[in-house]
């Protein structure tokens, strides 16, 4: 008997509004691939990722499927897999627009929503095409320097996500989420209007008990919805669950070199059905 | 000994680079980097001045608890000594392009994205520039985009910047007040005007240039034996590829 509102993932797929803010975690925090394959049955339009700070093949996968109007983020890419060949592709040919960023950008935009002040101050940035290419970033004069030179310091605009979604080993009973240290995602949820999770297991106990797994938990305050997924960030690897799995990240890079065979690959991954209690 | 490869080669190169180093941080997508911090890890974790690494992939190795941002944090503070940056060009004044060839937005060939090249570059003491690939279409005259720029003006707080590049066929140092390189030590199965015709800028020469160093028979058991099956679990793809196929 669980104390908060189980759901499923077509629940949470289907609060993914089209050209919402959707906050895409990193492929070593907790992918959430089983409500990405939802969204992309929904046929959802003109999503607007912001990666933190990077995306792999989620985002690689949505922009493919055409539900990506728009991505802020550091990198797109399979990693040992190599290049995320239809985020290339959409580069190449215009198809998305693309705000390109740099990791410590992506985490201090989303800590400003989290202290909710406007803007948030960087060092580095200044001389680089990334810079020129940002109308959203300001430059000032360290207005708390001491001396009257003229040091610039970089700053940026606070960033609230629309939609947040996850996958994490354990939720709780009450509703607390297991996140471990992958504390970029208390940041993402912090700065998230909603957040959605999936899980591999819900048990019987309050994380709150324990000193050492509190420290390890997004509390429910944070916490929307959660659904049971197991194997929910599959391909992908899980911490302490599941390794990525080689053979099929091989073969998606190899598919989605080419739109055809991308959208074949997709096919058959659809009609697989991988993940259980959806 | 069994051959030598030519990874082994450049992995024990950059261990060497790392000798003072107190912290060293790697990065995405940067095996080689790590096969040699671990390295130079091993080989004085019985001395006095211990080397602290730090592998972002992997989870008994990456030291920070605090998320994804510790690491630029860390950094910021002055607390990661070295860190590695590649790239798909990098040119003559060190400026580096991780996002693409061809004119931007729309390029020729896009490439991943700049990661954390932004601030990294600027406040890490000391970042190698590693790029395996050394031609003309990786060492330009002028990158087709700034990730991170090589120098900056006075008024940009930058404690830090370029001091190495290393590549499959030379090692070179970074003057940032005459904003060139200087080429340190050559590969022997190259000569020097294979490396100059291989390099799409200029850089300085060096009357006492050196070859790059062979891996000594105990360092190469040590990386084999101790380091590769360590690589494996967060570089699985490149650790089978290299020693364990």
């Amino acid at each position: 008997m669980v104390n908060f509102t189980q759901i499923t993932v077509k629940d949470i797929a289907r609060e993914v509004k089209d050209n919402c803010l959707l906050g895409i975690p990193a492929d070593y925090s907790g992918v959430p691939m089983s409500v990405t394959i939802e969204i992309i049955k929904n046929n959802t339009k003109g999503l607007r990722l912001y990666c933190l700070p990077l995306t792999t093949i989620q985002g690689d996968m949505l922009i493919g499927a055409g539900c990506v109007s728009e991505i802020e983020t550091a990198a797109v890419t399979l990693g040992e897999y190599g290049q995320a060949p239809r985020f290339q592709d959409a580069i190449e040919n215009s198809k998305i627009k693309i705000k390109d960023s740099t990791c410590p950008a992506l985490h201090a935009q989303l800590q400003a929503t989290e202290k909710s002040v406007p803007f948030m101050p960087l060092r580095g940035i200044l001389g680089s095409d990334l810079h020129k290419n940002r109308n959203d970033w300001s430059v000032i004069n360290n207005p708390m320097s001491s001396k009257t030179n003229d040091e610039k310091i970089v700053i940026l605009p606070a960033v609230q996500l629309d939609i947040l979604i996850f996958h994490a080993s354990k939720a709780d009973v009450y509703g607390n989420v297991q996140i471990g240290r992958r504390r970029e995602l208390a940041t993402l949820a912090h700065a998230s209007k909603k957040v959605y999770v999936t899980v591999e297991e819900i048990v019987d106990e309050d994380f709150f008990d324990c000193e050492l797994k509190a420290a390890a938990t997004l509390p429910s305050l944070y916490v929307d919805g959660i659904s049971l997924a197991r194997n929910g960030a599959w391909p992908c690897g899980l911490t302490d669950y599941y390794e990525i799995d080689s053979n099929e990240m091989s073969k998606y890079a190899k598919s989605a070199k080419y739109q055809e065979t991308f959208d074949e690959y997709m096919r058959n991954f659809i009609s697989q059905n991988n993940y259980s209690n959806i | 000994m069994s051959e030598i490869f030519q990874s082994e080669i450049i992995i024990s190169e950059i261990s060497n680079l790392l000798r003072k180093d107190r912290h060293v941080a790697i990065g995405a997508a940067s095996p080689i980097p790590g096969s040699a911090a671990l390295l130079a890890e091993e080989e004085r974790k019985n001395s006095d001045s211990k080397l602290k690494v730090t592998i972002l992939h992997s989870q008994k190795f990456n030291n920070f608890t605090d998320g994804s941002r510790e690491l630029f944090d860390a950094s910021a503070q002055g607390r990661i000594d070295t860190f590695f940056l590649g790239g798909v060009q990098i040119d003559g004044e060190a400026n580096i392009n991780l996002v693409g060839t061809g004119r931007y937005p729309k390029l020729t060939k896009r490439f991943s994205g700049s990661f954390g090249s932004a601030l990294m570059y600027f406040v890490v003491p000391k970042i190698i520039l590693f790029r395996e690939e050394h031609t003309p279409r990786t060492l330009v005259k002028k990158v087709d985009f700034i990730s991170a720029p090589g120098i900056s003006p006075p008024n940009i707080y930058r404690p830090g910047g370029p001091k190495y590049l290393i590549t499959n066929k030379a090692l070179f140092s970074f003057n940032k007040k005459k904003k060139n390189f200087k080429i340190e030590k050559i590969n022997p199965e190259f000569t020097l005007d294979e490396v100059i015709n291989s390099t799409g800028f200029e850089f300085k020469t060096n009357k006492n240039l050196k070859y790059f160093t062979m891996p000594s028979k105990k360092r190469i058991d040590i990386l084999r034996n101790l380091i590769a099956p360590k690589v494996l679990n967060f570089y699985p793809q490149f650790a089978k590829k290299l020693w364990f196929n």
